[in-house]
């Protein structure tokens, strides 16, 4: 019996013989919106060079990645951390609470959307909240029953509601009920205030996001499969039409489209950049200024990243919008100089 | 006794049951359909789970038996006009990766297999294929050659039907051209996570589950069983041996998640004792961890069945032995431990099955995590099934459905193989008396 026993532990270890030469590998922690980006430079990054560590990404959350982040440095701790969001002046003491020393900020692109409508529209001006009155399946509880924006903010023109976006599988369709459903419904209704807190205590979260989070499918929204090209297209065809697409579409197509105001802001690269645009917001890796020459590869995976978030790069490809050149330049910049975050700038 | 025989009291009058009256009959008919309903409603039981277990199986079947196939299509390649600046004395070198990644193959492939209405017929990693290709044949960098590449998920889903008109139309005219073909996905066994559906494959999932059910089972096993014994065989019948006894059942019942909370401050926390700080024991993501952690979940289980096993063995074989003479370890051993196999044996294989598939504490120690090679030690990061289900379900891209569904077909596969073995070794070592 022990007999065997040990022959079993001996084929185990046997299994397991065929360790390499076990060089630490890069590691990512964080958000969930960022995640599909370094995964696929991790990707990259092991089919330009087999022999190199497959970097190990999680997705844990903005906030947790931080956490984890700003734990240490040393092998046993992260390298990057994924965000969705800037890091706050908290964190940030946290990490040098912990001797993390400094950090490199890299904004790797843009996340969010932009409405628009052909050149010869009406150029409507719009608030989340006539958004959502507009597109949510019911709205404050009940049937939407608009046809016509002026049904839904009697300052806006007797137009038919015909909005053109992407389908239920499309991120950018999350990040548009994320950023513009979402607040306009709070905004709308304020006793989903109340039903957004009941969410965390789940209590009614399934009322909630059918208010609120639903979007209509009654007519006035029509979904335009994953090929925003086509959204471009009908907004030609059709003056009276708004399209809901990345950003990058509307920066190409700017000659033919006219980007829909929100909220008195117009979606420009300096308005999302800047926050101001309440449809956009930064995508940020922050990076260990010590792990990049004590992990081996750092350098040559930031590298890479910086090629691939370049406009009609592999990264746009999978949804990310990328940042306005003098951004891209600055956080190429960071990368191959080494620019410390200043702490300062952050609050 | 005999006094009461001697002189028997009258019995009293008593009319013998009429089972023929109508009273009777229907109490009979009564008892009979309580019967039948009860038989009924085991039955429906049994047929309710079974139809569960038939749904999932058949949905699987359906969704995954796709994920197992894969769509190949034909480039092809005249590689001096490509213009692939290299040495070709660097293609036998551990740094071809680089030197040909650093040629452009990539843009090229891509460029190459760009349809003229615009979307691209092979995956994104085709162009790894190829660099391959002509890392064991430098030869073909002379002149032409065809070479088939995964087909991008576009024309796959063309070649099922699916899409786009006019994808599917050239996906008909390529495979009558003989360019597209769909053969089994032997990659699927082989390759690790991927972005893109066409490359992905469970086998760095599998081998993750592989490594951390190994440990699992060298620390639970061993540690289970001997604490089974030591309960059963030597320790005394005490308020604390009823305590421990308590706690046993008590950590059987404990949720999943807490001991991933355990294993994360146990394993991978840092303790300060004496002014001097103790790093992790061990790295996060890594196999070890997993299976310590799920070792600890499953111990109790081990230990209860093994408890059960042992006290069924009868005592009289006990007394035998030890009446000619056999000490106590050979009464262990030799006797109580090969009748109590199969009972324990069947406790771990159960086990063992719930931590195959537990998600919850793996993804407290960090085996949520995307990583596109198979671990190749106990200390590699890795990931295992279940996880990697939980990772694919997730993913927005339609191909990976298929590979969430085949991926749970080779995680039933695993436990049926595991259940097999579990029988097997139980018919091997029961013994009758």
């Amino acid at each position: 019996m022990l007999g065997r026993l040990a022959l079993f532990a001996f084929s185990a270890v046997a299994l397991s013989a065929c360790d390499g030469g076990a060089v630490r590998p890069i590691r990512a922690v964080g958000s969930s919106t960022v995640f599909p980006f370094t995964t696929a430079v991790a990707e990259a990054f092991v089919n330009q060079d087999k022999r190199r560590a497959a970097p190990v990404i999680e997705s844990i959350g903005s906030g947790a990645g931080f956490r984890a982040f700003c734990e240490g440095v040393g092998s046993q701790y992260p390298d990057i951390a994924n965000a969705s969001r800037r890091m706050k002046r908290t964190e940030y003491d946290q990490c040098q609470k912990n001797s993390v020393g400094e950090i490199l900020e890299v904004q790797i692109g843009l996340d969010g959307v932009v409405l628009a409508e052909s050149n010869n529209g009406p150029k409507l001006k719009l608030s989340r909240k006539d958004l959502y009155l507009a597109l949510a399946a019911n709205p404050m509880g009940k049937p939407n029953t608009a046809k016509t924006w002026h049904d839904v903010n009697p300052s806006l023109p007797a137009i038919p509601i015909y909005v053109m976006g992407p389908p239920s599988t499309s991120g950018t369709r999350d990040a548009f009920i994320e950023l513009m459903m979402e607040p306009g419904c709070l905004a709308a209704w304020p006793e989903a205030k109340a039903k957004a807190k009941a969410i965390k205590d789940g209590h009614d979260p399934a009322k909630f996001q059918d208010a609120c989070l639903r979007i209509r499918d009654d007519g006035p929204y029509v979904d335009k499969g994953e090929n925003d090209n086509l959204i471009v297209q009908g907004l030609s065809q059709n003056p009276n039409a708004i399209g809901i697409f990345g950003y990058s579409y509307l920066e190409e197509n700017i000659d033919r489209l006219h980007g829909t105001e929100i909220e008195g802001v117009g979606p420009t690269n300096n308005d999302i950049v800047t926050g101001k645009y309440p449809g956009g917001r930064p995508l940020y890796i922050y990076v260990k200024k010590r792990h990049i020459k004590a992990v081996r590869g750092m350098q040559d995976f930031l590298d890479l990243y910086a090629t691939m978030w370049k406009p009609k790069g592999e990264l746009n490809k999978r949804g990310l919008i990328a940042a306005p050149t003098d951004v891209q330049d600055q956080s190429a910049k960071i990368i191959a100089e080494g620019i410390a975050l200043d702490p300062a700038q952050l609050h | 006794m005999s006094k009461r025989v001697a002189s028997p009291a009258p019995a009293p009058e008593r009319t013998p049951t009429d089972w023929k009256s109508a009273a009777m009959q229907k109490r009979i008919r009564r008892r009979y359909a309580r019967e039948r309903r009860f038989k009924l409603f085991g039955m429906m039981a049994v047929i309710l789970s079974a139809a569960f277990l038939a749904f999932l199986i058949a949905t699987m079947m359906a969704n995954g038996a796709r994920g197992f196939t894969r769509s190949e299509v034909a480039l092809h390649f005249d590689f001096p006009k490509l213009g692939i600046e290299i040495d070709r004395s660097h293609l036998k070198t551990p740094g071809a990766d680089l030197a040909l990644a650093g040629a452009g193959l990539q843009d090229k492939v891509e460029t190459l297999a760009t349809s003229p209405a615009g979307y691209s017929l092979a995956s994104n990693s085709a162009w790894v294929t190829v660099r391959d290709r002509i890392k064991a044949h430098p030869a073909i960098l002379d002149g032409k050659a065809t070479i088939w590449v995964p087909a991008s998920t576009e024309l796959e889903m063309g070649s099922r039907g699916e899409g786009p008109a006019n994808v599917q139309a050239d996906a008909r005219k390529l495979s009558q051209a003989g360019q597209l073909r769909t053969g089994f996905n032997w990659g699927f066994f082989s390759a690790s996570n991927s972005n893109d559906p066409v490359a992905v494959g469970i086998w760095g999932a599998l081998k993750g589950s592989l490594l951390t059910m190994l440990v699992t089972f060298l620390i639970a096993f061993p540690v289970g069983v001997l604490s089974a014994i030591y309960l059963e065989e030597y320790a005394p019948k005490n308020r604390w041996t009823d305590l421990i006894e308590v706690s046993i059942n008590n950590l059987a019942a404990v949720p999943s998640i807490i001991f991933g909370l355990l294993g994360l401050a146990v394993f991978l926390g840092s303790w300060q004792i004496g002014g001097h700080t103790f790093g992790p024991l061990f790295p996060r993501s890594a196999a070890i961890v997993g299976g310590l952690t799920l070792a600890l979940m499953i111990m109790p289980v081990i230990v209860i069945a093994s408890r059960n096993a042992i006290k069924g063995v009868p005592p009289s074989i006990r007394d035998a032995a030890l009446g000619i003479g056999a000490s106590r370890i050979q009464v262990v051993f030799h006797h109580v431990l090969p009748l109590a196999m199969p009972g324990i044996l069947t406790g771990t294989i159960i086990g063992m099955a719930r931590a195959l598939g537990e998600t919850a504490p793996l993804l407290l120690i960090g085996m949520r995590a995307f990583i596109v090679t198979p671990p190749s030690g106990f200390t590699d990061p890795a990931t295992v099934l279940p996880v990697q289900i939980f990772l694919w379900s997730d993913e927005v891209s339609r191909g990976f459905v298929e590979k969430t569904s085949a991926a749970i077909l080779v995680l039933l596969v695993f436990l049926l193989a595991m259940n097999g073995l579990a029988i097997y070794l139980r018919n091997k070592f029961e013994t009758r008396w």
